[in-house]
């Protein structure tokens, strides 16, 4: 993880492997990481540098609960970076979802 | 309990090994097995696993023929057991041909076997993916709902002449009426197992998007995965069982409602405390994991997209 004066990039692969499949791993990421630096008007980078693989319950766990707290816009702050087609289109699933309007 | 090993027992056929279990006496169980020969799918050994292993071994009788307790024995079923064999065979290396039986107990666990899987498996990578991403998922779902003080118990074969990978999770949790019933009223088991496989209902909350760690989302998408690559999926769990029959025709259509994909159900099989599923991936005709994930995608765009006001404009992450 490194830190700049308003973003701060999470190397995935660091954490969650090739295959970002750890739901427990992803909930520490959001409580300790993302939310505290999302409440600080940061900007965070998720980088998914060599990670293969990812599933949908790892990408909820990762994300959800900011979009729930700030609203959709949040990705204006919350950036994916170096994601393969298959980790793009899992994000794509969750935030798609994550609009819905029930 | 008793439950018989017969002839065959693959997902196609499996109603008959399931209506002759008999859960009552849980505190002994007696595994018998046809004397001559068997076939069957890893979800009969888990689920036979997953039986025996918090009943006293001293309360087991495993009447199994030396001839076909080879291969209960090289896939792990009399050590899980905590029963001896009286079979002393030469071991074959597993790599390419079998997962023995896994008891898998937290989320560590879970982690280390996918690693572990990969080099067991022998495959290639655009085959293996499906096979994680589905073993993830659902073992996922016995650590997080269940409430099994045994965990999943897993195993999988890989089947050459119909170049299948053929995988087995069972568990003896709260099963997934109680696990549903948390957030949703349910009428019976069956309902409950359709509400399991309906997107976007989870047994943690009834908001839409789910809570922090849970969308209800994983069921739907092992079913999709299934759906389009045409391999049958069972789930079992207390009195009722879902199968997911191979679909026909070229055109894929993903269906919320797992009633109205072609399938088959009954209601009021022998009583399964816990949850119990097993899947095939047939390697010829895995659709790429990338194309396959476009799909399951365009289903929630377009569904999310419906339901929103007209006016208001669907974000898309920022990739960089």
């Amino acid at each position: 993880m490194s830190t700049s004066l308003e973003t701060t990039t999470i190397k995935l692969f660091d954490y969650a492997g090739e295959f970002a499949e750890n739901k427990d791993v992803a909930a520490k990421l959001r409580t300790e990481i993302i939310l505290p630096n999302l409440a600080n008007s940061n900007r965070v980078i998720l980088d998914f540098e060599n990670v293969g693989n990812t599933t949908q319950s790892f990408i909820h766990a990762l994300i959800s609960e900011a979009i729930r707290q700030y609203g959709i816009d949040v990705l204006d702050r919350l950036l994916f970076k170096s994601c393969n087609d298959k980790v793009q289109s899992i994000i794509g699933i969750v935030t798609d979802y994550m609009q819905y309007e029930g | 309990m008793k439950i018989h090993i017969p002839n065959s027992a693959f997902l196609g056929n499996i109603n008959h090994f399931l209506s002759r279990f008999d859960p009552s006496e849980p505190e002994k169980l007696e595994v018998t097995a046809h004397d001559k020969w068997f076939w069957v799918h890893p979800v009969v050994l888990s689920m036979i696993a997953a039986l025996g292993k918090p009943v006293d071994p001293g309360n087991i009788t495993c009447s199994i023929a030396a001839k076909t307790g080879v291969y209960l024995e090289r896939m792990g079923l009399y050590s899980f057991l905590g029963i001896g064999s009286g079979l002393n065979i030469e071991e074959h290396e597993a790599a390419g041909r079998f997962i023995p039986l896994t008891q898998i107990k937290t989320s560590d666990d879970l982690s280390r076997f996918l690693t572990e899987l990969v080099p067991l498996l022998h495959l290639e990578p655009e085959h293996v993916e499906p096979i994680q991403y589905t073993m993830s998922e659902l073992i996922r779902n016995v650590l997080e709902h269940s409430k099994s003080p045994d965990g999943a118990i897993v195993c999988a074969q890989y089947f050459k002449k119909t170049n299948t990978i053929r995988i087995g999770i069972a568990d003896r949790g709260i099963g997934i009426k109680a696990s549903i019933e948390g957030a949703y009223p349910v009428d019976d088991d069956l309902g409950a197992l359709g509400k399991a496989l309906t997107p976007g209902i989870t047994g943690t909350t009834t908001k839409i998007g789910g809570t922090a760690q849970n969308a209800g989302a994983g069921l739907f998408f092992i079913k999709t995965i299934a759906y389009v690559n045409q391999d049958p999926f069972f789930l079992y769990s207390g009195s009722a069982m879902y199968k997911l029959l191979k679909r026909t025709g070229s055109s894929i259509t993903l269906r919320a409602n797992p009633f109205n994909d072609r399938h088959s159900k009954e209601a009021n099989m022998p009583y399964w405390q816990g949850v119990a599923v097993g899947i095939d991936l047939a390697l010829d005709t895995t659709k790429e994991f990338s194309g396959l994930l476009k799909i399951i995608r365009n289903f929630y765009f377009e569904a999310v997209k419906e339901n929103k006001d007209k006016k208001t404009r669907m974000r898309k992450p920022k990739f960089i």
